[in-house]
């Protein structure tokens, strides 16, 4: 392997590390919040406001079923309007972070709804506020499930971020179709899918072992 | 022998029990005026009501208990004091504070006046025991170091100081409900609810869990409210007893009074084993209602521990010249006082027998015709 591809390799990995951190950070920022509302906002919940959760609820599932690529294409404008142009690495972040909110948020989801609702009338019992029960009970009881979630959501990303090379966003999956597929190197791509596997199997080690350091329900050996 | 025991505990159990009870009712912890609840049933306009007029008295001082079957209403009754729910219609006064007009706000100030427990003690499995009992203290906004000064103690005073460290799935059930008592007293409150608290757990932590809340009961002067199921928790700390069936009060007042006296029918197959209250099997089969000539006559005599039973039954045959069968009988303990039922059988005639039952009644001694038999 040559220097000059050693050093697209590096290059096209800070890429991809730079797309999923920052995606991967704002799109935690939006989703987290927005899991937690939608598993609390339901008939006779914390925050009820029925009408509210199922439009949302649509909202997400909506952005949940587009394809990615198809969603990539379709928020240029958007994309324009926030990031200042459609191309490029930082551009493609746009998509991603579009992307990763409705897939936290259901993921988020579904942890808070793991928590015993014991927990919650027992906080209510004691004179806390909604924001203490979402804070001191909720999001502290579902740390496990919550931190699962995020590694799911950034394999999930490492993953789409392969996709983004369609505008220009740089990163792995765009050296291995560039280089490794449309330039006939199959030693470029053998080494890309190699370093991604890398990649995800250190994401997700890592978070396993922090979700395990969390998680107090389970008697330690 | 039975009866010897009966006689010595008699002093010193009978005067504590009875006593908080009148002088407090006047001013009590909690009092149901009228109370109503009721549920929408599902999507369609049907409502069910879980509780239906209800007026009960919670002395200040005591520990009055709420029993009945599961669905009779107890949950919601419980719910209705730190409102978690709120009242159809009727009044629930906390204190002198009626909880159904009051606010978010100001009801979780009121919230942080009441502790509560609960059947599977809803610890935070994410916070070690310590900060399980500091989380009522975190949420008033009390500083962290006030916080490990009453902490500290209530690990103490629940005996488990060496779990300070602990997770809750570190612990065992009664463990957990210490813990849990500790978190609802971190808040230092006038008033302890408890949600079947010993319901999940096994007869003999049952029993410690009890005897701790005896101990919070009479120690800190704390009023406890307990709803439960099971007799036996009635019977050991109950001063004060509700029954509960169908979202009606039934029968309440003070428990020796309730159980010993001339029960409810629900509140006869709550105490189903309470002693000597059911007939022996191979008595009721040959039992006759109407009295003939030849019969011996089924008497049941009720001591409430103030009297020695047995010389008066000796006195029934040397006095009177009757003789006197013991057919069944048992003593048992209610609200800390003794109470026992006998079942006799006497050959004698009719007014025999009315010269007996008010020889017995002389002294002090309850009883009533069952039967007859051959």
């Amino acid at each position: 392997m040559s220097a000059d591809i050693f050093a697209l390799l590096v290059k096209s990995t800070g890429q991809t590390l730079y797309m999923v951190a920052v995606a991967g950070l704002i799109g935690s920022l939006f989703g987290i919040p927005l899991g937690v509302f939608l598993a609390t906002s339901g008939r006779g919940e914390l925050f009820a406001a029925p009408s509210v959760n199922k439009v949302l609820g649509l909202v997400v599932n909506a952005a949940r079923s587009t394809p990615f690529i198809i969603l990539v294409v379709a928020i240029i404008p958007f994309t324009r309007l926030i990031a200042g142009t459609s191309i490029g690495t930082t551009a493609a972040i746009v998509p991603l972070t579009i992307a990763t909110i409705p897939f936290i948020a259901r993921l988020v989801e579904s942890a808070i709804r793991e928590v015993d609702p014991g927990l919650t009338e027992a906080a209510r019992a004691m004179g806390a506020s909604p924001a203490q029960i979402v804070f001191k009970v909720l999001l502290a009881e579902a740390r496990p499930g919550i931190t699962s979630a995020l590694t799911l959501t950034i394999v999930s990303l490492i993953g789409y971020s392969a996709m983004v090379g369609a505008v220009g966003g740089g990163g792995l999956g765009d050296l291995g179709i560039r280089y490794g597929y449309q330039r006939f190197m199959p030693d470029v791509m053998a080494i890309v899918v190699l370093v991604l596997i890398v990649l995800v199997q250190l994401v997700q080690s890592a978070g396993d072992r922090l979700a395990r350091r969390f998680d107090k329900r389970i008697r330690p050996r | 022998m039975m009866m010897t025991v009966v006689t010595r505990k008699t002093g010193e159990a009978a005067g504590t029990a009875a006593g908080d009870g009148l002088t407090a009712a006047a001013d009590p912890m909690v009092a149901f005026e009228g109370v109503s609840k009721r549920f929408a049933a599902g999507r369609t306009s049907a409502e069910v009501a879980a509780l239906d007029g209800v007026d009960l008295i919670v002395p200040r001082g005591s520990v009055t208990g709420i029993i009945g079957r599961s669905g009779a209403g107890k949950s919601t009754l419980i719910r209705l004091v730190n409102g978690l729910e709120k009242p159809t219609s009727g009044r629930v006064v906390v204190d002198g504070v009626n909880i159904a007009e009051l606010d978010e706000k100001r009801l979780r100030d009121v919230r942080r006046s009441i502790g509560m427990i609960f059947q599977h003690f809803n610890l935070l499995s994410s916070r070690t025991a310590f900060d399980n009992i500091a989380l009522p203290l975190e949420i008033a906004g009390v500083d962290r170091q006030t916080i490990e000064k009453r902490v500290t103690p209530l690990l103490d005073l629940v005996g488990l100081s060496d779990k300070r460290n602990r997770y809750p799935s570190e612990l065992s059930g009664g463990q957990k409900q210490r813990i849990g008592i500790a978190r609802a007293l971190a808040t230092e409150p006038k008033l302890l609810l408890s949600d079947e608290a010993t319901s999940a757990l096994d007869p003999e932590t049952t029993r410690s869990i009890l005897a701790l809340l005896k101990t919070i009961n009479k120690e800190l002067g704390l009023t406890v409210l307990l709803i439960t199921h099971e007799m036996e928790v009635i019977k050991t700390i109950a001063d004060h007893v509700a029954v509960i069936d169908g979202g009606r009060i039934v029968e309440q007042g003070p428990t020796f009074d309730v159980f010993t006296g001339h029960t409810h029918a629900t509140t006869r197959s709550l105490l189903g084993g309470l002693a000597g209250l059911h007939l022996p099997e191979f008595l009721t089969r040959q039992m006759v209602e109407k009295p003939e000539p030849g019969l011996r006559t089924i008497l049941r005599i009720i001591f409430k521990g103030e009297n020695a039973t047995e010389p008066m039954l000796a006195r029934l045959g040397s006095d009177l010249g009757i003789e006197v069968n013991i057919m069944a009988g048992a003593v048992d303990e209610i609200a800390g006082r003794p109470f026992g039922m006998l079942v006799v059988s006497l050959l004698a005639d009719e007014a025999k027998i009315v010269q007996a039952r008010s020889f017995l009644a002389d002294h002090g001694l309850s009883s009533e015709v069952v039967g007859y038999v051959r």
